[in-house]
């Protein structure tokens, strides 16, 4: 059966490339597009700079047939992995080689907006030139072994002194936002590298390796809470979720846990303030606020952004997509059109001092050469 | 217990469950036989259908799929001398030559049975490891982690060859090229030379194409004959089900190994198949024939690497942690289907767990009862003169190099390797020595930091790393032991034995071309050595102290050559051994990997289809010496089959700089 449709679309496909590129052509010639948006019998190509099976395929892969079913022409929408050095490739291959006609777009995670936000040397790709249509946003929960003997995060000062250990995937990588919130906590962590997820990590923690831990809130409901009821973990503080006006508020999914500027105020008695708290929040905000995110590439004619952001907004807004969508996505408002544009701008803003001084504190804390 | 247990049972004996499950195992099975593609790829095709799907016939599928991976890869191991996936990579050491002796009908259905039978053991062991699996895997820590890749490590021991300095020269190169890229612990990057695709270290599947394929693929291009040697193929398969029966404990540990080791996540299912092959080694008392066709070669692997599928399933199901890449996406799609791992199950879910290890072992029943019944007539494919199938099988292999990264950089290592796997299998440098070490650096490296930084010095003391400790002790005397037997059996055989293969090598007198070889391992210990000592303290320990040890062992090998010890083991050169050396009617050992490279540097200029075409048509005309009607059916017939393939499978092809300069019609593209 495959190969039968194979051939039939291999056979329309020169003509249609054709078409569609003396199509696109004249869209530019002709200030005004004659006809609408469709992309019946297309292909679209949705890149996804990670392995096959990961957190953020299964989020594309769960997304792509019900985006199909809401653009206009209902194109299949494949899923193509590009992994390789920790998700700069498969964006680099995008911003060089994605045509902006509609049909390739870009699924990005926090492991590609952080070294973004760093300046790693492998990244050859500019978010400013892309355009956002959804945001996906999650949270955290940062928990701590009984063993400690602190309840909750009012005593986390007790733990100063302590060997507190927290197997981490490294010091650029998400769990650059643990790491700092300790660090601004003034509690002393020793973060052990090497572990390959955060699965590995929770697992240490199972095994009495290391006593502090942190997961994203999918894994933390599913796989942590249970364990809680068997008095194995102690829950401390969630990092929060953003409102409209990018301030700090406790996650719906958490609201018995204080959040990351309320356990500062606990424990430092004033506001958050100075570099250090608005590097974290930068991070924060790329690595969970608005974790994963659909893009179109430089030059996309606003006519199929609009499309695009359509049949983005009529996903999300489907009465069954919350049921369908828990198991992957969590609770979490999905932002779209303004909204994710506005979610990415504020995650992927960060001035150049800020930048110097976060690269300086991995240098001088994790011996990070960027 | 025995609730969820029929109910699963019932679940998994309804017809549309069977259907769909089998259906898995066809698509699987097509899949799977072509290299580098492998289940990962599979699986992501399927994946689009599974929404919507009902689930348990969905999980049928996807089992269906993910069950037959270890089999059908087993064609092109024996067959070609191709590793299908790592998870079958010994079984070429065994396999591929008895298909060159003639019998590959009789090495497949060995290897079928006893898949069948690793499968359907494992689904039967975990059924009850399944409800006391999660104390065990917690039990296992980075400081038990590190003490099992010193285990595996130890099978160097046995598979090292004939010279103890060599093998172990051999395990140094493999650790040093598989310690290339980001430290563990610190992320800093080793000898890559600034190169983004070094840095994310070599692919597994690179490696284990260039360090098997390349050599073979070359040695039976220059010998210009079919792969087997003999014409006839024999009713082979009957005697394979033979050699099974007769090695059923041995085909037993090694499922129990795969189960328990496929079964602790973090290892990898890349070590299992050479546990479990060095085990066959170690416990074998004539083990002469190992490594030039013995079928215990065969048996060994293929029990273990089906089970280790299975055992795969527990921390997947149990902790959502995938202990291998096509259990990456067997997550992935259970997450899709609406299935949650987690601890629920083993107990309210239990149902669920069981319908999936005995459909899984259903599925292995079925996999490999067509690959039986297909291996008699894809047997035939051994007696086609070579050089008109090795165009193929160098489109792919570089094809499914391709697939690891993406990235034309997999063809230039690719053939990087390949030249280090013909040099080293000229002068018998183990490859197998190598190729463990490469698989177990990373880990070897992780675990320890790791054990040291939770546990300090201390760990060495805990009781899991004692016992692990001990079997590696006594897995050493054991290989010793058999080593100076085997030395002393050798010195009063030697003369009796008929064996052609084992009957005393001729020695080479020139040692011109050893020492070379020899004289460059030994520079690149140096610089592994000199790089190790520009990063941290953290950074550079581990390659740094590999480098030291082997800088003594690798200097011992270069003195010997350098002092012309021409009766010592460390001597050998294929082209003198094999009577190539002075025939004129032989290619010279670089003629073909110039071949591969044009090809390789062609795809940097015109892409890939281009490329193999103009290689097709150059190849069979000149090499083959084909007549131009069948060129163009046999150039036409790969290139479509290469486009659709790409296409329908969401792959790309590697493009060149015509592609980046000037916007090409598909497939071109």
């Amino acid at each position: 059966m495959n190969t039968m449709r194979n051939n039939k679309r291999s056979a329309g496909k020169l003509i249609k490339a054709l078409a569609a590129s003396a199509a696109c052509i004249a869209s530019l010639t002709v200030a005004n597009p004659v006809h609408a948006v469709d992309f019946d019998g297309e292909r679209v190509e949705w890149i996804i700079p990670f392995k096959e099976g990961g957190g953020s395929d299964t989020w594309a892969r769960f997304f792509a047939p019900l985006i199909s079913e809401n653009l206009p022409g209902k194109p299949a929408i494949v899923v193509k992995n590009i992994p390789g050095g920790g998700s700069t490739k498969g964006a680099n291959q995008f911003q060089r080689k994605a045509k902006d006609n509609g049909l390739n777009i870009i699924g990005t995670s926090g492991s590609t907006q952080f070294p973004y936000l760093l300046g790693d040397t492998r990244v050859n790709y500019d978010y400013k030139n892309w355009t956002p249509v959804l945001a996906s946003p999650t949270g955290g929960v940062f928990y701590v072994s009984p063993e400690l003997g602190i309840k909750s995060a009012a005593e986390l000062a007790s733990l100063r002194g302590k060997e507190l250990k927290y197997a981490s995937q490294g010091a650029t990588s998400l769990d650059l936002v643990p790491l700092l919130a300790m660090d601004i906590l003034d509690i002393d962590v020793q973060a052990i590298f090497g572990m390959k997820g955060r699965g590995a990590g929770r697992l240490a923690f199972e095994r009495g390796e290391v006593n502090v831990d942190y997961q994203t809130s999918s894994a933390y409901l599913k796989k942590v809470v249970p364990l809680i009821d068997e008095g194995k973990v102690v829950p401390i503080m969630s990092w929060g979720v953003l409102d409209e006006d990018g301030n700090l508020q406790r996650d719906p999914n958490f609201p018995d846990l204080p959040h990351f500027a309320e356990v500062y105020e606990m424990i430092h008695g004033k506001k958050p303030e100075g570099t250090a708290f608005k590097v974290w929040k930068a991070f924060f905000a790329a690595g969970f606020a608005a974790q994963k995110g659909i893009f179109l590439p430089k030059g996309t004619p606003q006519d199929v952004i609009d499309a695009w952001g359509d049949a983005v907004e009529k996903t999300v807004k489907a009465d069954d997509f919350k049921s369908r969508s828990e198991l992957v996505l969590g609770d979490y408002p999905q932002a779209v059109k303004g909204k994710a544009v506005k979610a990415f701008k504020a995650a992927l803003d960060i001035s150049d001092a800020d930048r110097q001084w976060v690269r300086d504190w991995l240098t001088s804390r994790y011996n990070v050469q960027l | 217990m025995l609730d969820a247990f029929l109910t699963a049972l019932q679940t998994v004996m309804t017809g549309t469950h069977l259907l769909y499950l089998a259906g898995g195992v066809l698509l699987g099975l097509a899949i799977g036989i072509f290299p580098g593609l492998g289940g990962i790829a599979g699986l992501s095709l399927l994946l689009p259908f599974l929404y919507g799907m009902e689930p348990t016939t969905a999980l049928a599928m996807l089992i269906g799929l993910v069950a037959v991976i270890p089999t059908s890869d087993t064609f092109t191991s024996v067959l070609m001398g191709i590793p299908g996936s790592s998870g079958s990579q010994a079984t070429v050491l065994d396999g591929f030559p008895m298909a060159k002796r003639g019998e590959a009908a009789r090495a497949l259905s060995a290897a079928f049975a006893s898949s069948l039978f690793g499968g359907l053991f494992g689904a039967v062991v975990l059924t009850g490891f399944v409800l006391i699996a999660r104390p065990v895997i917690l039990a296992f820590g980075s400081a038990e982690l590190f003490m099992l890749t010193l285990l595996g490590l130890s099978m160097v021991g046995v598979l090292g060859g004939n010279s103890l300095v060599k093998g172990l020269s051999a395990c140094g190169v493999g650790l040093l090229l598989g310690s290339v890229g980001g430290a563990p612990a610190t992320g800093e990057y080793r000898m890559t030379f600034g190169n983004f695709y070094l840095m994310d270290g070599i692919p597994l599947v690179v490696v284990g194409l260039g360090i098997f394929a390349l050599p073979e693929i070359i040695d039976l291009l220059r010998q210009n004959s079919a792969i087997s040697e003999a014409a006839e193929l024999g009713r082979g398969w009957v005697n394979g089900i033979r050699d099974l029966i007769k090695n059923r404990w041995l085909a037993l540990r090694c499922a129990v190994i795969g189960c328990i080791v496929g079964a602790l996540p973090g290892l990898g299912g890349s070590v299992v198949d050479w546990i479990a092959y060095g085990h066959a080694v170690q416990t074998t008392k004539d083990k002469d024939g190992f490594g030039n066709g013995d079928v215990r070669g065969v048996i060994a692997p293929e029990s273990s690497n089906n089970a280790k599928e299975g055992g795969a399933l527990i921390p997947t199901l149990l902790f959502g942690i995938p202990g291998s890449g096509s259990m990456a996406v067997f997550l992935g799609g259970m997450v899709l289907i609406g299935i949650e791992p987690g601890p629920s199950m083993v107990t309210s879910n239990l149902d669920v767990t069981y319908t999936i290890v005995w459909s899984l072992a259903i599925a292995n029943v079925v996999g490999a009862a067509a690959c039986l019944f297909l291996s008699k007539w894809v047997a035939k494919l051994t007696t086609i003169p070579y050089a008109l199938m090795a165009p193929f099988m160098i489109t792919v292999i570089c094809f499914a190099a391709y697939q690891a990264t993406r990235d034309l950089s997999d063809l230039v290592t690719l053939l990087g390797i390949g030249v280090l796997g013909v040099l080293m299998k000229r002068f018998d440098w183990p490859r197998p020595a190598f190729l463990i070490g490469f698989v177990l650096a990373s880990g070897m490296e992780t675990y320890l930091y790791q054990a040291l930084q939770f546990d300090g010095l201390g760990f060495l003391l805990k009781p899991g790393v004692l016992i692990i400790g001990a079997i590696t002790a006594i897995s050493i005397y054991f290989a010793a032991r058999h080593a100076t037997n085997s030395g002393k059996d050798d010195s009063c055989t030697e003369t009796s034995t008929d064996s052609s293969t084992q009957a005393k090598p001729l020695r080479p007198t020139n040692l011109g071309p050893q020492k070379l070889f020899a004289g460059a391992i030994f520079l690149a210990f140096a610089y592994g050595l000199y790089d190790a000592l520009q990063q941290s303290m953290l950074g550079g320990v581990f390659t740094g102290g590999v480098c030291g040890v082997m800088l003594i062992l690798s200097g011992i090998v270069l003195f010997k050559l350098v002092t012309n010890q021409v009766d010592d083991a460390v001597n050998f050169d294929n082209e003198v051994a094999a009577g190539y050396q002075g025939d004129q009617s032989i290619a010279s050992l670089l003629h073909y990997v110039y071949w591969i490279a044009g090809l390789i540097v062609s795809c940097y200029f015109v892409g890939f289809l281009i490329s193999i075409a103009v290689f097709f048509i150059a190849f069979l005309l000149v090499k083959a010496r084909a007549s131009i009607l069948r060129t163009v059916v046999l150039t036409s017939s790969a290139v479509v089959f290469m486009a659709t393939l790409a296409h329908v499978m969401v792959l790309d092809l590697p493009s060149g700089f015509l592609q980046e300069a000037v916007q090409m019609p598909w497939p071109l593209n």
